[in-house]
């Protein structure tokens, strides 16, 4: 008597080697599962970029404070006297006017435009890090510094960080919308192929039922082509995916030259990559599980 | 020990017709029993009703003191492995070698494949088709399917062989090359119950005769 693990291994050789019999049938298949696939993935792999970028570059909340340009070193003390006692302030540092253009002029890149001029056009500068990061807090704090004498300016540096949050949280649930609606499709495909898979094994079907098989015995090749159409699927997407990221970073190598940054998108993790994989393998036995349940009860002759 | 036992069996098909009224009989293990009777009278569907492949309408049927009447869908399967059948249409799987064939009652089994194949090559031998084991079942005669089917029947080494019409439309020689595998068989103990109107086999075999006549068992 074999056990349950050859009975598995007979019965995915066989669906393996019903694939190789019919190649063309399977590859595209393979290729509509994948293209399905694909479109969220790569959504979300874009999204996942993007949200890498936001952290990079807005790392905490933080108030800039700009003095105006006639501010003389007095003012400046007063200032910072003023942020040194404010209980809102868990600290912050002073930026003189000179530095913050040797930072603009090392940091970013810009020395030759810098060079061109004859006067500093920054302003001095206090960068302050708030006790509390909240979003009023910081509306409370930048109101309260604007009133200040000699302060031109207050900028509260997480707006546009958290402006490009809401923007990722939507384009999340626009993500999760799609991959549910693909998935459906992904469903339907497979049910649709084990539906015409049973139909061309009917005969195979009611002979090995009347001579005593096991629903289990019937059922197990089918599940096991829809997860493998399904993994393959999704394995096609994965490398369409791929494909698609190598093509772009050579373009965005070309503008990330222009600005001196680095830009490359990166593809999905190994978890990330597991999951998609797990999920497309587990929608393609779904769906020849539904097709299973429905279509071979009709052939039982009892 | 009795094998087989009807009381009482009906079986009208939907639409209404009766295919079988009132059959009572027994069989009992190791006997060689042939159901006669013009097409028509209800001799399929006395084999049909004893493996399992349709439900009496009234009456039970009893195969090892097993209500088929009664059984849930998932011992089913685990009947029918009792038996060995033999279709008259065959039912080969045209997109496998014959020893495929052989090997499919045992896979759905669970036999270890190298036990497995032993058996069929001695099934496949039995019937004289060893040599034939890699040919497809479509290039072979009507004799030769009806044996590859036999081979099949018998390969798990069923306790009762049930067989329709095997000699059906096969030449005397064929038929009565069959017969002798029916009696091999018999005499190793398997209860055999066969449809069939062929009465020059009948005459070789000997066997106990039931006659069906428009749904009931005459005499």
């Amino acid at each position: 008597m074999m056990g349950w693990f050859t009975a598995h291994r007979m019965a995915f050789t066989g669906t393996l080697n019903r694939l190789a019999g019919a190649p063309l049938t399977t590859l595209f298949n393979i290729a509509v599962i994948g293209t399905a696939l694909a479109l969220p993935t790569g959504f979300y792999v874009l999204l996942t970029n993007l949200q890498g970028l936001a952290q990079q570059y807005a790392p905490e909340p933080q108030v800039s404070l700009f003095l105006a340009a006639e501010a003389a070193a007095t003012d400046v003390r007063n200032i910072e006297d003023r942020i040194k006692a404010h209980a809102g302030v868990a600290s912050f540092r002073y930026v003189p006017r000179a530095q913050a253009l040797e930072t603009l002029r090392t940091r970013a890149g810009l020395a030759d435009l810098l060079a061109g001029l004859a006067l500093n056009p920054l302003p001095d500068g206090f960068v302050v890090i708030p006790a509390a990061g909240n979003a009023s807090a910081l509306e409370a704090l930048r109101g309260e510094f604007k009133t200040w004498p000699k302060v031109a300016e207050v900028h509260v540096d997480s707006d546009w960080a958290r402006r490009l949050d809401n923007l990722l949280a939507i384009g999340r649930y626009a993500v999760l919308m799609l991959a549910a609606a693909l998935a459906f499709a992904l469903i339907a495909i497979t049910f649709n192929t084990i539906r015409l898979q049973i139909l061309t094994q009917r005969d195979e079907i009611e002979v090995t039922k009347l001579i005593g098989a096991t629903d289990a015995y019937i059922r197990r090749p089918f599940l096991y082509l829809g997860t493998l159409i399904g993994g393959t699927g999704g394995l096609a997407a994965w490398v369409m995916v791929w494909g698609a990221l190598q093509i772009f970073n050579r373009q965005l190598a070309a503008l990330a030259e222009l600005y001196g940054i680095p830009l490359a998108l990166t593809h999905l993790g190994a978890t990330d990559s597991a999951y998609t994989l797990l999920f497309a393998a587990w929608l393609g036995w779904f769906g020849a599980w539904l097709s299973v349940r429905r279509h071979l009860i009709a052939y039982d002759p009892l | 020990m009795t094998h087989i036992t009807l009381s009482g069996v009906s079986k009208r098909y939907p639409g209404g017709h009766d295919a079988l009224t009132g059959v009572s009989l027994n069989i009992a293990a190791g006997e060689m029993v042939f159901i006669t009777g013009h097409s028509g009278a209800g001799k399929s569907t006395l084999l049909k009703l004893i493996a399992a492949i349709e439900r009496p309408t009234s009456g039970t049927v009893l195969v090892n003191g097993q209500n088929v009447g009664t059984l849930r869908p998932r011992g089913i399967p685990f009947l029918r492995r009792n038996f060995g059948l033999v279709f008259q249409d065959h039912k080969l799987l045209f997109d496998r070698s014959v020893f495929d064939n052989v090997m499919l009652p045992l896979d759905i089994i669970g036999f270890d494949r190298r036990e497995a194949a032993r058996r069929a090559r001695a099934a496949l031998d039995k019937v004289g088709l060893l040599q034939k084991e890699k040919a497809q079942p479509i290039t072979l005669s009507g004799g030769e399917q009806q044996r590859l089917c036999i081979a099949r029947a018998i390969v798990h080494r069923p306790a009762i062989l049930l067989a329709d019409e095997p000699t059906g439309n096969l030449d005397a020689d064929y038929a009565a090359a069959i017969g002798d595998l029916l009696r091999a068989f018999n005499q190793v103990g398997v209860t055999i119950v066969l449809a069939t109107h062929d009465l020059q086999l009948a005459a070789r075999l000997n066997p106990h005769i039931i006659e069906v006549r428009a749904g009931r068992l005459a005499s």
